[in-house]
């Protein structure tokens, strides 16, 4: 069976190979055609997948190789997902600096998507805090690349969607907690302006700020959402309370019926979740999980648009660029094919040592879809030319449908970075958006 | 990073202090599930030593184990694929290091039935490294851990072991070898105080079944590991992981002769 992304688009492989060890991938050379490292699969398009080629499974590579408990440096194995991670490093009295919604993402895949989080205002993404990484490159040579050592091929791989060859390891610098606990708040925003003015007053005293954005309101009620933001808590036992909070699972077996989501019930449900708060403002202590990984909370939740599978458009729209950003929304708003997720936040001013990286200072809103074919390419096209037009971009680890054009204009540095792309690895992204016509 | 001591530093004084607490002792330590068998323990401050062929895995893996606590790792890089040669390995390894507290002997391969049926060299080296070298080592331990008179001693055997099937009835029987070895030294270390556990995994998830489908009866080894230790706790002879195989195996072996030869799995 081929592998599938998040979005549940197939991959072509011909083959698949575990990695469980290091040393897995000193010869290449009996490898099936081109490679690409999968981690757990989470990027919903089809970045993390490779058409006659061998797919390296990499989550099983997960060993830890070193922790100063002084300093909160922690080296591991590329495959270690954030869920191990934190399993490890939160009794311990560490965080990671950055997360992205879902903690079952490998430190490689985070680096190779140059992830962010909630507190981008604050810390930049991941490739803000990689010291070092590990690289083994097709020709055998196995690479320490830092900012100090093999800094081009460094930068390149942060964000370089794992075609400079395959990850093995990498250090990367905790940030220090307290409490196991978040302090969180919920305030209700009635519109866009209502956004920015909530955002400008958190940007100082939170650690994370993010905005639910309820795309199906229109007219009066249009950019109405929930912003919540949030700091880690001081006091407490973290071990004892870390350890309470052990989640339970429900995971979604089978594939709704296509008919579970449409427009009626996607209202609905945006209505009620805005209305659930009937309160302006809400601060509530939270336990990691529901505030960083609501989602997770649910297993393959991605099975709820059925075997069709879903289309996340994950965009950029630079700061000074906010009439765009509203158009942006009603655009959605207008399409009827909005979803339960509409994610709205800003990126701050620091840079990603990354080549590639995604983020660059404003506005990023990320939106599921359900994938109804002809219409949805036709919406993200429309959609397309709004980012375009503001000068932002779109999200590889999210994308299955931008064109060549649009790519190479929105990353004009992708030239320079083939550069460092090694001649044996290659994914169905990477051909689809560098190949003309 | 200085991240593995040489067995012949533990002689040392200012070793000795590292050789203190639970003594774990894997053999094959480079199996999937040994690796989680032994994060438990390493997180208890336990010390450690680990066999297994190529030394840059066990590298790797005393990494791991130093970096979630484990008191000292010491690594014999050493291939486990002879009788007498993993007798007198272990009883070297037991006199620098002494005698553990809880060993798992988790070296073994799987083999293709059809291939191994039809290459005596590949049938004899399955052989070697699924029950020559574990009934070495089993007797080499055997005669330290009985002094001290406490100690578990656990052994990877499979369901397969229970009934030779026409599929993979070679893996399997060097299973039931295992099977009755240990069932038999259970029975006579009895007053000893030493246990021995007879371990009887289904298929799980590692890079002995890379090559299979991984299905939902395919079990992790996270689960199977703990599943093992909570065994060892209890002082359990025989232990079916996941438990369900218990069931399982209880009816394939008592399928009646007739109807078993006929079904092809």
């Amino acid at each position: 069976m081929p592998t599938e992304s998040w979005g549940r688009i197939k991959g072509q492989e011909r083959d698949s190979k575990f990695i469980h060890w290091r040393s897995d991938a000193n010869d290449m050379s009996h490898w099936k055609g081109p490679v690409l490292a999968h981690g757990l699969g989470r990027s919903y398009g089809d970045s993390c997948l490779i058409k006659d080629g061998t797919l390296l499974k990499m989550s099983e590579l997960n060993k830890l190789r070193h922790f100063d408990p002084e300093t909160g440096r922690l080296s591991c194995e590329a495959g270690l997902s954030i869920a191990d991670l934190l399993t490890f490093a939160i009794p311990r009295g560490w965080f990671i600096p950055v997360t992205p919604g879902t903690k079952f993402v490998t430190m490689g895949g985070a680096i190779a998507n140059d992830i962010h989080g909630k507190n981008h205002h604050r810390r930049g993404t991941i490739g803000n805090h990689i010291t070092e990484l590990e690289l083994m490159r097709s020709n055998g040579e196995r690479l320490r690349c830092s900012l100090t050592e093999e800094e081009a091929l460094f930068r390149a791989t942060i964000g370089g969607l794992g075609l400079t060859g395959l990850i093995l390891s990498c250090t990367l610098q905790l940030i220090p907690i307290e409490s196991a606990w978040i302090d969180a708040e919920m305030i209700k925003t009635k519109g866009l302006s209502d956004f920015f003015e909530v955002d400008r007053k958190s940007d100082k005293d939170f650690e994370y700020t993010v905005s639910w954005i309820d795309c199906m309101a229109q007219g009066e009620h249009g950019g109405r959402g929930i912003f919540i933001r949030g700091n880690h808590a001081v006091g407490g036992n973290i071990k004892k309370d870390y350890a309470k909070q052990k989640g339970f699972k429900v995971s979604v077996p089978f594939d709704a019926p296509g008919f579970t989501l449409n427009k009626l019930s996607i209202k609905a449900f945006n209505t009620a979740y805005y209305n659930k708060q009937f309160a302006q403002m809400k601060a509530t202590k939270q336990a990691f999980d529901p505030f960083f990984y609501p989602l997770d909370a649910v297993g393959n939740w991605n099975r709820i648009y059925g075997s069709a599978g879903l289309l996340q458009y994950q965009c950029i729209i630079p700061k000074d660029r906010i009439e765009d950003l509203k158009q942006l929304f009603d655009v959605i708003a207008k399409s009827g094919q909005g979803s339960f997720l509409g994610v709205l936040k800003r990126f701050g001013n620091i840079a990603s040592p990354g080549m590639m990286s995604f983020p660059v200072e404003g506005y990023t809103v990320s939106l599921d879809f359900k994938n109804i074919g002809k219409k949805s390419s036709e919406l993200f096209h429309e959609l397309d030319r709004i980012v375009m037009r503001a000068g932002g971009r779109l999200y590889p680890a999210k994308d299955y449908l931008m064109s060549p054009e649009t790519f190479q204009l929105s990353y004009p540095q992708w030239t320079e970075f083939a550069r460092y792309v090694d001649p044996l690895f290659e994914s169905m992204f990477w051909k689809r958006v560098t190949t003309r016509g | 990073m200085d991240s593995q001591s040489k067995i012949d530093k533990t002689s040392d004084d200012k070793n000795k202090d590292k050789r203190q607490g639970h003594h774990v002792m894997i053999f094959g330590a480079s199996s999937g599930i040994a690796l989680e068998f032994a994060r438990p323990f390493a997180a208890k401050k336990a010390h450690f030593t680990l066999v297994a062929r190529d030394e840059d895995k066990l590298k790797d893996i005393s990494a791991d184990l130093y970096t979630r606590g484990a008191r000292d790792v010491s690594i014999v890089a050493y291939s486990l694929d002879s009788l007498e040669g993993s007798y007198e390995a272990t009883r070297a390894i037991i006199k620098q290091t002494d005698a553990p507290d809880t060993a798992l002997i988790a070296q073994g391969i799987l083999g293709d039935n059809e291939e191994l049926l039809h290459s005596p060299k590949k049938m004899e080296q399955m052989l070697q490294i699924n029950v020559m070298s574990p009934v070495g080592i089993m007797m080499a331990l055997e005669e330290s851990m009985v002094v001290r008179g406490k100690g578990t001693i656990a052994v990877f055997s499979s369901v397969a072991g229970d009934r030779g099937r026409a599929s993979n009835f070679a893996y399997g029987s060097s299973k039931a070898l295992i099977t009755a070895f240990t069932s038999g030294m259970r029975a006579r270390l009895t007053k000893s105080g030493v246990n021995v556990l007879t371990i009887k995994p289904g298929m799980v998830a590692t890079a002995m079944t890379d090559h299979l489908p991984r299905s939902p009866l395919m079990a992790n080894p996270k689960a199977v590991a703990n599943d093992i230790i909570k065994a060892i706790t209890k002082h359990e002879a025989v232990v079916y992981t996941p438990s369900f195989w218990r069931f399982i195996m209880f009816i394939i072996s008592h399928l009646p002769e007739g109807i078993f030869r006929r079904l092809k799995f």
